[in-house]
Parts: C-alpha cells; structure tokens; sequence
C-alpha cells in the first residue's frame, strides 16, 4: 500500500487555479489507470482529469464548487504497489518572472488541505480579512500549501463579481496567455501561397467513395500535413522551457477551435504525426464536438506541442498567428481562393491556400522555418496514398 | 576608522572603568594573560590588579564573590571565559544574583554584569560550543544582552553597569574579529529595546547574536527573488521586547525565527509563543524556525556547518514561511 | 589567645536570656507549624543557640552576617525584631523579607544580615565577595559566614577559602559542626573530620571551639573577629550539637536516642546558667525572670504576626528586578 497525493493539474501553461465542479469518484472507490475521477473547471473550460494509476481513492480533500491552485492535493488515493509519488505537477508552472522558481523536490510539508466536511483551514489572519469583507472562508480557495491565506481571501474578493461570467474569465485567460507569449517570445513570421488543386483533387475522389458523414474536410489534410512535418522539426515542436528547448519525439497538435459564445481553446490532437487522413479526420470531429459539448480531457488540454489555426472558412486570405507560450510555433492555414497562377510559363486558374508559420526566434530560424513550412507543403500536395 | 567587535568590548570596558570608580572586572586570566579572547588585553597595566582581577579556576565562587561585592557597594564586572563555564557558577547565578533582590523582599539588589564567550562555528566541538543564553532568558531576575553589532558590543556594557539588577552579556565568539565602520553618532544604546536591522514587507525574521549576520545575508539573497524580509535584532533576550514582535508581525504576517540554541524548550519556542499569544490574528502562516540541530556540536567543519543556522537554511526557511519552498 | 571574658551579671544575663529567647522562640514555631501558621521548611537551632548569641555579641553593627536556611538564632541575636522574624515565618507582609523569604529567606539590610542562604554552600562565596567590597572600599568591617559542616564538602567552600585566603579579605567563617549533615555523619561524608585542618590547608588561621559554652564562643569569636579586622580571614569550628531533628519531619533514624541524651547534658542554657550560678552572678529567680520575659516577648511576635496583613495577589511581580520608572540612564 503507498499512499498517493493526488494534485490539482497543470491543464495549460498558463494555468493557476482550477475548480472542482464534480467528483466521478467516491472514497472507497476503485480506480482504473486513464479513468476520470474529477470534472475541474479551469480559465479554458471544463476538463477530465483523469488518474494514471490503478488505485483505491482514500480521501477527498476539496469539495465541489472550490477552487483551486495548481499543485494544491485535491484528493488521496492507495496506489497498490507504488512508491508515494505526488501525481500531478508539484508546483505552478513559472508562468511570471516574479513568482518562484518551480521545486523539483516534493513538497517538504505534508501535503495540507480541507477533508470534504471537515474544518477550514485559514491562517487566523485570512480569517479576519475574510470576517472584515464579508467572505465566507469555506468558499476561498487555499494556495499551494493548503491552508487559506489573507491573500487567497483577497482574491476571492477581488474576483467574486468579475469570475461569475465565464466568458469573461476565458477573456482574461486568453489575454495573459497571449500577453505572455508577445512579451517573452521573439516571433518570426514566414507565409507562402501554395497550390492545393491536386490535393483538392484528390480529396475529392477519396470522398466520393465515403459516405457523408465519413467525408474528410480539407482541414484534416492540412492538420496531418503541419503533424508530419512537424515530426521532422525538433525546433519547432516541443516547448521553450526554463530558458532551453525542450523538443517532443510525439507531435501532440494543437487544434485552434472556437467556442460558442466567444473565446477560443486549442486542445492537442494526440500522436497525430501517426495518424492517417481519416483518422486525423475523425480526431478533429471529435475534440470539436467536445469543445462545444465539455468533456476535453486534461492531457488534452496540456499536452499540445504545436498548434494549427485555420480561419480560412472565414474568409481570411492569411494569418500572422500568435504562439501559445511554452510552444515553440503556430501554423496558420487561411482560405483556398481560385487565383490566375504561373504553370510551365501560361496562366491558369488554380486553388490557393495562404500556410503561414509563427515560430520562437530563441528556438530556430528563418531557414528552419523556411524549409519547415516547405515540408509542410510537400506533405500537402500531393498527398501521399493513406 | 575600521575596528573590530573585540576592540569594541575592549572599549567598552574601559569606558566603565573610567567612569565608575566601584567597578571592577575579575574573571578567569583577565588580568596578565589578556582574556581569553583578549578583549582586557593591557588593561592591567592601565588600572593595575585591583581592578583587572585575575582569579583561580572558581567559577562558582568568584561569581559568588561578584555578587557580595555588588551587594555591598561594588559595581563588579566578572568574566566567565565562556558560557560553558558558567554551569559551574549556575547556583550563584540562579539561586543567588537573580533571587537575593526577591527573596529580601525588595531590600537587596545586585548590580553585577557577568559577560561571557557564547556559541559554535569555531570547531570547539561539544563542551565549548554551547549557546545558553536562551536558557538564561528563562530566569526571572536577570538582564540578558546579547550584542550583535559593534555600536551594542561597544555600548551595551557601559549601560549594563548602570543597572540596579544582574546584566548576563553574551559575546558571540564568532563575532569578535567582525570588523566594521563604528557609527560615530552613536555615544549610548539603551538595553531595553529589539532593534530592526532591515526593513521588509513579506516575513519578519527574528534573531540575535552571530545569527543575525547570516539572518542579513539570507535577507539579501531572498531581495533577488523578490522575497523581502524584515530582520529584528532582538538584542535583549529578557525582558523580550513584546512590542517589537507584535509590530513588525503586524508588518509582514510571517515569522521565522533563527536561533543558535536548540529547539526542544529553548528561546526559538519562546518568541513563537509570544507571537502566537501576542499576534495571532496577524499570523497569515504558521510561525517556522531554524534552530542548532539537536546534537552536541560536533568537531569536523562540516558537520558543524550542518548543525548551525546557516544564510541558507534561513533562505529556505523564509522561502518556505512565505509559501515558495 | 584572649582570655575568656569574664563573665559578670549582666553579661550572663543577657546570654542567658538571649539564648531562652531563640529557644522558647523556636519551641513556639514547632506548635504553630502544627498549626498550619507556618508551612514550607522550618530548620531548628534547637541546642546549637551559643553559636549564634556568642559570635553576633563579638561584632559590630557595621559588620555583615550571612547565614543559612538554619538561621531563625543568627537572626534574633543578631537583633531582628522578634515579631519581624514571626511574621516572615507566617509569610506576612510584615515579616523582615516582606513574607516571601519565609524560615530559610530571612533578610534585614538595615542590619546587615544578608540572609537565609538555602543552598549548602551558597552562602560562603557571597560573604567573600562582601568581604572584598569592604576592602576594596577601605571600610573596616567584617563578615561573618555561618554554614553547617555539610557545606564543606562543597566545592564553593574548598573555593571560596582559598579566594578569601588569597586575596586576604576580612571573613570569619563560622562552621557550626553539629555532627549531621541531615542524616550523614561527618566521618561517613569526610575523609579529614578535623575542618580546622582544611581550613589550615588555604593558610588561614583556625580553631576549635565547644559550641555548647556561649562563653567559650564569645571569647573564640572576639580572637576571630580581630583578625579578620586586621585584614586576614580566618575559620572556627563550632563543635555543637541540634536535639531536635533536621527539619520538622526526621525520623532520626542515623542517630540514638541515648547520644542525644548524652548531648542535651551539656544544652548551652544549662551550661551558661550553672556557670553562673557557680560563680554567684546567676540566680534561680533571674532564669524564672527571663522565662516570664521571653515568653511575653514570644507572645508579643506571635500576636504581631497574627496581626500582620497579607500582600495583595496584585503585587506577585514585585521584587524581581528593581521597578524601571524610578531611573533613566544619563
């Protein structure tokens, strides 16, 4: 028997709290390796976390409804067979210059936080603070070391109007996300106009043999074409971490997908430089459903390596995209347009698509970005056979 | 001009010496061989055998005899060459010096100053190594000071004689050969007040002694990673300045105190039960502390090292204290 | 050697009625200790009385006694108002520590009896100390040191004559060798009994003395006291003898009832009172006279000390150091 500090995960770089909203698991209960124990609420949306361990769940320590930090132990379970390790990141990511540096140890004090129905723990100053503006401290949610300070109490009231409208709380994610990205990534831009004809050509006889629903969107090729390349690319695919590349042998791509109602979340494809056309196809079908229905796991929403946003079906000729900080680039894909094109010395008409690349100056460039997005294209048109 | 803290006492005892013509230091090689740690180096020619006392190895006694003197006129000044030693005059210093006012109803006092050698870090190993000042700080009746700057080692002694009840002075040994710049405005320091050597926003750092040096140099290392932190030099370790621990807890919310002495029962758990019954509705984390571990010091360097507060268990303490570590 | 003084009417008397008067005195304690008036540690003096009338009639008002928590008989010949003594016994007020001494912590630094040291040995450094105070400040007084002959096993006694001796301060140490160090007998705690021999060991003057002949005492005492004004200190074994047990509860196990019997023969009340007598100078109406006397006076303190006030709870925290409003330093 080893017992298992379960910890509020890390979903997204930029990730320092999340909430609690529904537990799929009880104590006593069993649990499966990949299995969803909690639904949590984060700045992106509502996410599974699933547990990678065979285990039996010994405690809930936050109620539903609590938010979190990152790194707070939200749950015990028994791992039968394992050494004590904390499951989950052990401390924030450093996602501001300001805060502290991340440990690597395991946290020196045992992990602190609230039994579901036990008492609040809140330094005797949080309480105060809380008594004097009006916060109920059961309802803040404690820091890292698990007990409620009067800074955790300050926020809650600072944020108990603004945090009611999630979209608003998307906005703000958004924007220190990006606001991040532009201030610490040096960006190089490259774009290319391409022609996709063939490639168009081709889709449109491998779709002919499928029924409807089973029909695979331009997308999917572009999606399998940026994941290929991407592969090849250790500069371009991985993270920028701690002041060094941290390159990915897998390429998790990041599907740039809008929400309804505003707001934007880019949830990995997994493994997708094996994936082949259709089932790149029916990747993508199925994070989009689950963008709009919730239920993106939290590997998902963590995981991504690189990331593909494709406006085209709005019209744009082309987009000059931001990265998503810790990646390392961003592909953009904007629409296919019937354009007079230069073949062997004669005009002709051809279809068109603007591929750009946004990539870290700190980890690659221009010439890798160059033969990058060559790459890409090669992988585009033509297709190869599944 | 650059001195020393050594110097400083030196100073300090001339000072006395000069002004008050009762006084009279005595202690263990004081007068011919120079002190122990040669803080009454050429004194004896200065004020000659009466004044600069050598004893035999008594320690109980002569600091008997300290007390009878003070009693009946005298302002003595006795040397126990270190703290170690003093266990051998601790029925003098606990039964006699610090009850006799007591037990006489008020009609007695003992204006005696005792000054001794404290602490570790000079490879002295176990019965030399000791820090008993926090232990000292436990008896009702005495002064306890503990100079941890050159204005206090040169200052603090001239005010301990004028005190009409028994002064404990604790050197630190590691500190004697501290050089520095002597404030020139300063002429007097009071002996009733902790001193605030560092202003800061996000931890109060409570400490005394050679502590307080590496309580600084921790301070300025947890300035680069934006942790600022408040050192207060307690300097009277009794009567302990309650007011300066609520004030500065009612500053920062957190407290770390570092203290030579051990844990178990010692001046470290003192001031965090101040805190606790003084400040607790300030405390916005549980109060920590870095102590000597809770071993005999030992001999190798090393482990020594290990055993003693240190700038970074007082950094990682304070990282800790302030939720960061 | 001085001779032994002469011992004429009014000095017996006096002696005598002294003596009664720590006796009687004491007798009274016991019967109020079983009263529950006095509580904590009560050592008598019961039988070593010569002692104390003999040395404190050879000193002067400017010299300094220190004593030990066996020290209700130094104090009283010392002069102490008897009810003053009485009511640091009941632990009131009006007790000459103000009652927080009681039995073991008598003080009165108006007469320089520096105390009522409970520690075995305690005491003998401190005597030293204001010995050298004296000497250092050129004033001619002397300080007597009473401690039983336990002490002297103590290392603060072997350091302390040593000091006294080096630095020739004017001491008399007063060893009153009642045999009992509480159960132990000298020669099971001593390896040399002869505490004269020890103290001869640090060069310094010393002698036997019956304990039990006030006379013999006071004569000792006076060659004591003029060599310690003549700047040297110096040491008497007061051979003495307490019949009663050490403190209130002593089974006295450690010793027979028959050597008690054979001591209380030579009861220093007894001894003075038949000298007197022999020599015409005593009567047996002047005994009945001090008893009527003494037991008056004895009333007189406990009543006194019925009389006297409790300290108020509010003021527990005095007297530890001295109050801080009164001085500023310049």
């Amino acid at each position: 028997m080893a017992e298992l500090a379960f910890a509020m995960p890390a979903l997204g770089a930029d990730m320092e709290r999340g909430r609690v909203v529904r537990w799929r698991v009880k104590p006593g209960d069993t649990i499966g390796r990949g299995q969803v124990i909690v639904e949590v609420e984060t700045d992106k949306g509502l996410i599974d976390v699933e547990c990678f361990h065979d285990a039996t769940v010994m405690a809930l320590l936050v109620p539903e409804g609590v938010e979190v930090a990152v790194g707070a132990v939200i749950a015990r379970l028994d791992v039968a067979g394992a050494a004590p390790t904390a499951e989950g990141p052990r401390a924030p990511p450093a996602t501001e210059p300001a805060r502290l540096p991340p440990t690597s140890a395991a946290p020196a004090m045992p992990p602190v936080a609230t039994p579901l129905g036990a008492r609040v723990i809140a330094s005797p100053l949080a309480r105060r603070r809380a008594a004097a503006l009006g916060v109920d401290v059961a309802t803040v949610a404690p820091g890292t070391s698990g007990r409620i300070s009067a800074e955790d109490v300050e926020r809650a009231a600072a944020t108990s109007t603004r945090e009611r409208d999630p979209k608003e709380a998307m906005r703000r994610a958004i924007a220190a996300a990006m606001a991040k990205s532009k201030r610490e990534i040096p960006h190089y831009y490259l774009w290319q106009s391409v022609d996709v004809t063939d490639a168009l050509a081709w889709l449109t006889a491998h779709n002919a043999r499928r029924p409807v629903t089973e029909r695979v969107l331009f997308g999917a090729l572009v999606a399998r074409a940026v994941a290929r390349a991407a592969a090849a690319a250790p500069e371009m695919n991985g993270a920028y971490l701690e002041g060094a590349v941290r390159s990915s042998l897998e390429v998790h791509l990041g599907f740039a997908t809008a929400q309804r109602g505003g707001g934007l979340v880019a949830p990995a494809l997994l493994d997708a430089h094996t994936l082949d056309v259709d089932a790149m196809m029916s990747a993508i079908a199925d994070v989009v459903a689950r963008v709009k229905s919730g239920g993106l796991k939290s590997r998902e929403m963590s995981a991504g390596t690189i990331t593909l946003t494709a406006l085209g079906e709005l019209g744009v000729d082309g987009v000059l995209p931001v990265i998503q900080p810790p990646q390392l680039a961003i592909v953009g894909a904007g629409r296919v347009t019937e354009r007079p094109w230069v073949v062997g010395g004669a005009v002709v008409v051809r279809s068109v698509l603007t591929l750009s690349l946004a990539a870290d100056h700190r980890a690659s460039d221009g010439h890798r970005g160059a033969r990058f997005l060559q790459n890409i294209v090669k992988n585009l048109v033509p297709p190869e056979a599944p | 001009m650059t001195i020393n803290y050594r110097e400083c006492c030196k100073l300090a005892l001339r000072q006395c010496l000069d002004e008050e013509p009762r006084a009279f230091l005595m202690g263990e090689d004081v007068g011919a061989y120079g002190g122990c740690y040669a803080v009454s180096k050429g004194l004896l020619d200065v004020y000659g055998p009466d004044r600069i006392r050598d004893t035999p190895l008594s320690e109980s006694a002569f600091v008997g005899v300290g007390i009878g003197a003070a009693m009946n006129g005298m302002r003595p000044i006795v040397e126990v060459m270190t703290c170690n030693f003093s266990l051998l005059a601790l029925d003098q210093i606990i039964n006699n010096a610090a009850t006799l006012r007591h037990m006489s109803g008020g009609q007695l006092g003992v204006p005696l100053v005792i000054r001794m050698a404290t602490g570790a870090g000079r490879q002295l190993a176990a019965q030399h190594s000791h820090s008993f000042e926090g232990w000292y700080a436990h008896i009702p009746g005495v002064r306890i000071l503990a100079p941890a700057t050159l204005e206090d080692a040169r200052f603090m002694l001239p005010a301990a004689l004028k005190e009409p009840d028994p002064v404990l002075l604790f050197e630190h040994v590691f500190l004697y050969a501290m050089e520095g710049e002597l404030d020139a405005s300063v002429r007097a320091v009071d002996i009733e007040h902790a001193a605030l050597r560092r202003r800061g926003t996000h931890l109060s750092i409570l400490t005394y002694g050679a502590s307080l040096q590496k309580s600084l140099s921790a301070a300025d290392a947890l300035a680069a990673e934006g942790i600022d932190a408040e050192v207060i030099d307690l300097r009277v370790l009794r009567p302990l300045d309650d007011a300066a621990l609520v004030d500065t807890v009612k500053r920062t919310h957190r407290v770390l105190v570092v203290d030579e002495g051990w844990k178990s029962g010692g001046l470290s758990a003192e001031l965090m039960a101040r805190v606790c019954e003084l400040a607790f509705d300030e405390l916005d984390a549980p109060p920590t502390r870095v102590c000597t571990a809770e071993v005999p010091i030992p001999y190798p360097k090393h482990l020594e090292d290990a055993a003693l507060p240190q700038a970074a268990t007082i950094a990682a303490a304070a990282r800790r204290v302030c939720g960061r570590g | 050697m001085t001779a032994l003084p002469a011992l004429d009417r009014p000095l017996a008397l006096a002696l005598y009625r002294e003596m009664l008067l720590i006796r009687r005195f004491e007798e009274r304690c016991v019967e109020l200790y079983g009263a529950g008036k006095i509580r904590g540690f009560l050592h008598l003096y019961d039988g070593e009385e010569a002692v104390a009338v003999g040395v404190m009639r050879a000193l002067e008002p400017h010299d300094a006694i220190v004593a030990t928590y066996r020290e209700h008989g130094q104090a009283l010949a010392r002069g102490l108002p008897l009810g003053e003594v009485m009511a640091e016994l009941f632990g009131k007020r009006e007790g000459s520590s103000g009652g927080r001494g009681g039995s073991m912590h008598v003080f009165d630094a108006k007469r320089r009896f520096f105390g009522g040291n409970a520690i075995v040995g305690g005491g003998i450094p401190v005597a030293v100390g204001l010995a050298l105070a004296d000497k250092l400040l050129g004033r001619e007084n002397v300080t007597v040191c009473f401690f039983g002959e336990g002490a002297v096993a103590e290392g603060e006694f072997h350091e302390s004559l040593n000091l006294a001796s080096l630095w020739r301060v004017p001491v008399v140490f007063v060893c009153e060798n009642n045999l009992y160090a509480m159960g132990s007998a000298l020669d099971i705690d001593e390896a040399e009994t002869d505490i004269a021999a020890k103290a001869r060991g640090y060069r310094m003057a010393a002698e036997r003395v019956d304990g039990m002949d006030v006379v013999a005492v006071l004569a000792a005492a006076r060659r004591a006291v003029d060599i310690a004004r003549k700047g040297a200190p110096c040491l008497l074994e007061m051979r003495t003898y307490r019949f009663r047990a050490h403190s209130m509860f002593d089974a006295q196990g450690y010793r027979d009832k028959d050597e008690i019997e054979r001591w209380r023969e030579r009861d220093p009340l007894h001894v003075v009172a038949a000298a007197g007598k022999a020599s015409g100078v005593l009567h047996d109406e002047d005994l009945g006279a001090a008893e009527e006397s003494v037991r008056r006076a004895v009333d007189e303190a406990v009543a006194f000390a019925e009389r006297g006030t409790w300290e108020p709870v509010e003021e527990l925290t005095r007297h530890v150091t001295a109050p801080r409003t009164k001085r500023r330093t310049p």
